[in-house]
């Protein structure tokens, strides 16, 4: 069911193993028959650690979304509600539980609080008079989600915004080279807690060599653009969510021989993307310029493979195929739905309105007319375009120009004021706040040197046989993975000056092991890296960090760790305020 | 060492040896006369009490306790009443019911729940507890007949219940929680007389009870068998009876005491008899008897088979033999070869070998132990697959045990007690005793995890050490911090909660500095009202429900005023307390950037709050407050902005009035938009030039507008009305937009050269294309026409290529 998540260097799937042992545990704490219900947000993380299966192996036999009101009938004994530690939850709870005293019934409550219990929730339900209505308040901590057998996030949407809008760093608390403030609070808290813990379960053999921290807010720059890889792309798109991805059901229709397709499906189609497909294992990371050749070459192995049953003349042989079918049909399914998935790409990668979106965030990370009023942005106003595209690029156009200057920032402030609405005057402050947004104070604009040192535009990216991490934007290398490239060779010493001009304090924390926990290397074994990304991390930059552990002569392979996969739009919604919104 | 027989007693088949632990260190006046005297087992403390029924009610006697070598550890008057009894447990009190009836007997016992203790009440009735940490007092139901207290009785753990077996001369009960039954001893001569003693193994396990005809009964507690019964021809009670047995017993026996005489009374039928000079007093041991009497104590105890093998006189034990071969290779002499040859002949080497090593174990005597200890390493020595763990495990465990037995220490310790004891429970009696540097040697010694070793003890030391009163706190905090440091395990939250208690809350205050987790701070420096460093280590911790609990804690205790004021020194706080009010409580929060003056934030606030409000009066001066606060952040930008909104809001709410269009919570672009759409173009273009909209956006918009409503004559006079900001092509595009190539072809001369290609291939006019392309000389246009051409236009594909290939 999960073996994608071992294949990796580290095997994460112990990780998914304890929390499942850990789901099961609780579950079995509410003797009996009972339903769950959700807090909708969970869902999607749950959905990777357990199915329904495991649900109802435990007696799971109804689920339900958690929604004010009365609770829907179920004749079981234990009701459990599996929630956030928020208020506003809490408040919904306290009223299900209340409409339900009413009916007499002598149902068990209990609470999961995911990933923290919190005092404050406890607190709130004894003012709403329902605490002591709850049998079992326990706590599930679902921090690391294992994602694929390179990676791991917290789903911790708001991460970023805590940090750098609320000034509210606690939700670094869960977790040593570093750059970054955020990075330097992680590293302190980590070492105090290695302080408290030490003697108590010190002897375990560490997997990772090295941990790096990266803050988000060092290379603002990189979610910002486009992604460019195929799985960047189909989030930049269709938008990732807990390894699923939703599509048009168009193009995924069955067309089966002598049936028209009439009736088009209408619900859209859910596919799971993860390295469990060998298919999309191989072409996931590749810039989408050089999917349409692998899909071709695939699609060719895969009908030789076909053709071989006329060369299967012998029983044996014949068995030999058909026990091969099985697996050959999965492939030729993934091949058919990847296709169809680049189609749908394709369409919007050739289409004249990314083309030149794409143009101007090159234009953008090249240095190009980063100082005045871009047009393409003033036009996309003009035509309404969605504001979080003018945002997307405004923010780059501030970032790679160390911030603009204030005729050009009053100009698109008040162009987006007058055509979105007012409201939008919060979220401006707020992304002036992130540092997404500034105004120029200096002359001095410091990304042409940071640019050229680290190399971060590459001229000649290759596209189909990359030979650097540029490929993975089609020749702007991510900062945040360049950092990481240097730091494995020829290290951080090399590049202080660089260090200097990017937010934050950098550091080294070396941790003294116990004697005899030093691993003992094999000959030609790679060191490995965690880097975890403080604020979320792009699918591109994972691909990129792909790449890096791929190259031959890197010696250094890299595990990855976040608080949330994002991209540009997520983000940027992650930091919008919406008065309204406040309503409810 | 030859005689190390020598006080070996032989009792039946086995042998008994009383051999002397300590010479006490105490000087008691008077002996143990009068005393009511309680040891703890596993060589624990004694109390002792002096003369316990008070001659006038002014005395108050005194309670000492000894270390077991007789070093006082402590003294305190008696304040209460008479003592009946006197047991070691933890404190506790047995509650009303018991100080109102008076307390006849009592005893103390031990059970696997725990501590217990039983007393028999002036009504003749039994109150039990079986454990004195969970006080749960059962009243046992009466005993028929019973006047007074019965003449002996023993409590009994059985089945994991416990019970009272009691005699009240002729009759024998046993009393549980809900019945009193007659039981009979099985086998008991009838001419045996009304039981006079009882006594219960250590263990529970068995029973020994005389007569008054001095007939010794033994069995085992559950009453269905009998062992033996002995007359021991004495008709005086004894003081004292207690059962002397160790694990694997060859020939149990139980000891009585009179006042001159003590006799061990095999099961056997056999006994001994040792002449005592002075008073003494007997403690049950798990694998024997301590005999303390005023001068010295003595250990009287069944040899361990192991020590009868290798010492009996002419045994030919293996290990025996092995400590013979030994002595003779000490002496140089070649018996040692004939020795060692007759044990390998055997092949029992092995065996030897680990013989001398258990019975080094069991040996009191450093000497002893010596010998045994070289003989094993000698004959080791000869074997080559002999796993050494027994043999360094058995070496450390006896230095450990000959340090605590030393007089000073005074814990007299035998190995099995050791083994039954626990290591654990060995550092805990040393901490309790405060041998601090003992165990913290033992600990380093035995290689104990620190976590459970020298911590522990250092955790121990401090919370001692936290009242020593004639210590500056300086002094304290500074000795702690050198000893305690690092030290994994230990808490300083603990050690300060200690300080607390003993009211030095500035040094609790200094020790909780050296806390490394700072949430364990919390709890108490509000406990210490310290709530000001209380938020700071809750902030500090990262938890952020332990910042909530504090600062809920302090809206609760402080006024307003103070309370932001504490929130404004503690940044992180104040974020989360501002988050929470953004979800709870609005109005806080306006306040609290009013406190700091935060004129930004707080214009942000109205701004936000000015969306929640339906009526457009309050909602215009939320948003008139939000400019006046803009302007004192010196935010001009925003400022202007908002008066911008002010100023639209007013245009919509005119329209609407007038004109019902409906323009309310639209967007400036949205609302000219609308307007246009209802035609409304004065209007419109009034708030273009107000509003200072930009002429690009302006033209788009109006020209989109246009062409959807299909107003081709406004369009045009439009185009014309001055030089267009967007150029024509948009002209172009968005006639074609509305399929009216018509209109659009007006426009494509107006394009300006560079566009002209992209116009003409817009209306789809690929030969005007064609021309354009072909006059600019552009090859990429040139392609981009040849791109659109079709098989069908062959003359204008040559004469494109002809173009291209002209120009190189």
């Amino acid at each position: 069911m999960a073996a994608h998540l071992s294949y990796g260097r580290v095997n994460l799937n112990i990780l998914r193993e304890a929390a499942r042992k850990e789901l099961r545990e609780f579950l079995d704490k509410c003797a009996g028959s009972k339903a769950i219900v959700w807090d909708e947000y969970l869902t999607g993380p749950f959905g990777l650690i357990a199915q329904y299966s495991l649900l109802k192996e435990h007696e799971v036999e109804k689920m339900f979304t958690l929604k004010s009101g009365k609770l829907p009938s179920a004749d079981v004994k234990n009701i459990i509600f599996f929630v956030r530690p928020r208020l506003e939850l809490m408040d919904i709870i306290a009223e299900n539980v209340f409409s339900e005293d009413k009916m007499h019934s002598s149902r068990d409550f209990h609470i999961l609080f995911v990933p923290r219990r919190s005092m404050l929730c406890e607190q709130r339900l004894k003012e709403q008079g329902v605490l002591a209505s709850f049998v079992n308040i326990d706590e599930y901590i679902l921090d690391l989600i294992p994602y694929d057998g390179d990676l791991l996030s917290m789903e911790y949407e708001s991460a970023f915004r805590e940090c750098y809008l609320e000034n509210d760093q606690t939700s670094l608390y869960h977790t040593i080279y570093g750059k970054g403030d955020c990075a330097r609070h992680v590293a302190n808290m980590m070492l105090r807690m290695k302080r408290e813990f030490a003697g108590s379960q010190n002897q375990i053999l560490p997997v990772f060599d090295t941990l790096l921290l990266l803050d988000r807010n060092i290379d603002l720059l990189t979610p910002l653009a486009t992604q460019l890889t195929y799985e960047g792309l189909i989030d930049e798109i269709y938008g990732i969510t807990n390894g699923y991805v939703k599509l048009p059901p168009e193009k995924f229709a069955q067309k089966k021989q002598g049936e028209a397709s009439k009736d088009l499906p209408t619900e859209s189609k859910k596919l799971q993307l993860n390295s469990a497909e060998e298919l999309y294992a191989e072409i996931r990371d590749k810039n989408f310029n050089a999917v349409g050749a692998a899909l071709s070459k695939k699609a060719k192995i895969i009908s030789a493979a076909f053709e071989e049953r006329h060369n299967a003349k012998t029983v044996g042989e014949i068995k030999q195929f058909v026990s091969q079918l099985p697996h050959m049909q999965a492939a030729r399914s993934s091949l058919a739905n990847h296709t169809s998935i680049a189609e749908l790409i394709k369409d919007i990668t050739t289409s004249e309105a990314f083309f030149e979106n794409l143009t101007v965030e090159q234009e953008f990370m090249t240095g190009v007319d980063t100082d005045k009023v871009n047009t393409y942005i003033e036009d996309c106003i003009a035509q309404k375009d969605p504001l979080i595209k003018i945002l997307r690029l405004m923010c780059m156009q501030s970032v790679c120009n160390n911030g603009l200057k204030q005729k050009v920032f009053e100009y698109y402030k008040r162009e987006i004021l007058q055509t979105y609405g007012y409201e939008h005057i919060l979220t401006l402050n707020n992304l002036e706040k992130a540092s997404l947004l500034k105004l120029q104070t200096s002359s001095r604009n410091n990304y042409p040197t940071i640019r050229k040192t680290l190399k971060l535009w590459m001229e000649d990216a290759n596209e189909q046989n990359p030979n650097d991490i540029s490929y993975v934007y089609s020749g702007y290398a991510p900062l945040s993975v360049r950092l990481t490239q240097v730091l494995a060779r020829p290290g951080w010493r090399s590049i202080e000056e660089v260090l200097k001009l990017l937010p934050g304090p950098h550091f080294e924390e070396r941790q003294q092991l116990p004697a005899g926990l030093h691993k003992k290397r094999q000959q030609g074994e790679n060191r490995t890296t965690l880097v975890f990304f403080l604020g979320g991390v792009s699918y591109a930059e994972i691909a990129a960090l792909r790449f890096l552990s791929q190259m031959e002569d890197s010696g250094m392979e890299y595990i990855i760790a976040t608080t949330k996969l994002l991209n540009g739009t997520t983000w940027i919604k992650s930091l919008m305020d919406r008065p309204e919104s406040q309503i409810s | 060492m030859t005689f190390i027989t020598a006080n070996w007693n032989p009792l039946g088949e086995a042998f008994y040896r009383k051999s002397e632990l300590y010479e006490m260190c105490w000087n008691l006046r008077d002996g143990l006369r009068d005393c009511l005297v309680a040891a703890a087992p596993y060589g624990g403390p004694i109390a002792l009490l002096r003369e316990p029924v008070r001659r006038s009610p002014s005395s108050r006697p005194q309670l000492e306790i000894y270390s077991a070598s007789g070093v006082s550890i402590a003294s305190f008057p008696w304040k209460s009443g008479p003592v009946v009894h006197l047991g070691w447990t933890r404190h506790f009190s047995m509650g009303q019911e018991v100080v109102q009836s008076q307390v006849l007997e009592a005893k103390v016992f031990h059970s696997p729940y725990g501590t217990g203790v039983a007393i028999v009440t002036g009504s003749s009735r039994f109150i039990m507890a079986t454990n004195i940490d969970d006080l749960k007092l059962r009243r046992l139901p009466e005993v028929p007949g019973l006047q007074g207290k019965p003449s002996c009785w023993v409590v009994l753990n059985q089945d994991r219940q416990t019970k009272v077996l009691l005699s009240t001369g002729s009759e024998l009960y046993i009393l549980d929680n809900t019945s009193c039954t007659a039981v009979s001893l099985p086998g008991l001569a009838p001419q045996g007389g009304s039981i006079v003693h009882m006594s219960v193994s250590f263990s529970y396990k068995y029973l020994a009870v005389l007569t008054d005809s001095g007939h010794l009964w033994t069995g085992p507690s559950h009453l269905q068998d009998k062992m033996s019964e002995v007359d021991t021809k004495k008709l005086t009670p004894p003081k004292q009876m207690v059962w002397c047995r160790r694990p694997k017993s060859q020939q149990p026996s139980v000891v009585l005491m009179w006042d001159r005489l003590l006799m061990v009374v095999g099961v056997c039928q056999d006994t001994i008899q040792f002449p005592t000079e002075d008073q003494c007093v007997l403690v049950g041991e798990m694998d024997g008897v301590r005999i303390i009497s005023s001068t010295n104590q003595e250990l009287l105890q069944e040899v361990p088979l192991v020590c009868q093998e290798i010492f009996k006189i002419a045994s030919m034990a293996p290990g025996a033999l092995l400590l013979e071969a030994h002595r003779e290779y000490e002496k140089s002499s070649q018996k040692a070869d004939e020795y060692l040859r007759e044990i390998k002949e055997q092949s029992m080497l092995g065996e030897a070998v680990s013989q001398c090593i258990e019975a080094a174990g069991h040996e009191y005597d450093p000497n002893t132990q010596k010998s045994l200890m070289r003989a094993a390493s000698f004959g080791k020595c000869f074997l080559t697959d002999f796993s050494p763990g027994q043999f360094v495990t058995t070496c450390r465990e006896l230095r450990v045990l000959n340090s605590v037995r030393e007089s000073s220490v005074g814990l007299p310790l035998t190995h099995t007690q050791f083994k039954q004891m626990t290591l654990q429970v060995l550092i805990d009696r040393l901490v309790y005793r405060q041998f601090y540097p003992l165990a913290i040697e033992m600990c380093r010694y035995l290689k104990i995890p620190d976590y459970q070793g020298v911590s522990r003890v250092l955790k121990h030391w401090a919370s001692c050490k936290v009242q020593q009163k004639d210590l500056s706190d300086e002094a304290i905090a500074r000795a702690m911090c050198a000893k305690v440091g690092d030290s994994p395990g230990v808490s300083y939250s603990d050690i300060a909660a200690k300080a607390y208690e003993c009211g030095r809350t500035e040094l609790a205050i200094k020790l909780l500095d050296f806390e490394a987790r700072s949430g364990e701070q919390v709890p108490l420096l509000l406990k210490m009202k310290r709530s000001q460093l209380a938020l700071s280590k809750a902030v500090e911790s990262g938890d952020t429900d332990l910042v909530y609990t504090v600062v809920t804690y302090l809206k609760n205790e402080m006024n307003r005023g103070d309370f932001f004021m504490t929130l404004r020194n503690q940044p992180v706080a104040l974020s989360l307390y501002r988050q929470f009010c953004k979800l709870q409580e609005q109005e806080t929060l306006k306040d609290l950037y009013n406190q700091d003056d935060d004129h930004k934030e707080l214009a942000n606030y109205y701004v936000t709050a000015s969306y929640r409000e339906k009526r457009l009066e309050s909602r215009l001066s939320l948003l008139q407050s939000a400019v006046d606060e803009y302007n004192k952040a010196k935010n001009e930008f925003s400022a202007k902005a908002t008066e911008e909104e002010m100023r639209l809001l007013r245009f919509q709410r005119k329209l609407d009035d007038e004109k019902g269009a409906g323009l309310l919570e639209l967007s400036l672009q949205a609302t000219m938009e609308a307007l246009l759409a209802l035609g409304l173009y004065k209007q419109a273009e009034q708030l273009y030039r107000d509003f200072r909209v930009p002429d690009k956006r302006y033209w788009w918009l109006k020209l989109k507008s246009l062409a959807e409503k299909e107003e081709w004559d406004e369009l045009e006079k439009f185009s014309k009305s001055k030089k267009s900001p967007i150029g024509y092509l948009a002209f172009v595009e968005v006639c074609m937009k509305s399929n009216n190539k018509y209109e659009a072809k007006k426009y494509v001369s107006k394009v300006t050269p560079e566009q002209r290609v992209k116009a003409h291939l817009a209306i789809s006019d690929l030969d005007g294309a064609a021309d354009a392309a072909i006059e600019r000389k552009n090859d990429s246009e040139i392609a981009t026409v040849l791109s659109r051409c079709s098989a069908a236009d062959r003359l204008l594909i040559e004469r494109l290529n002809r173009a291209s290939t002209a120009k190189k």
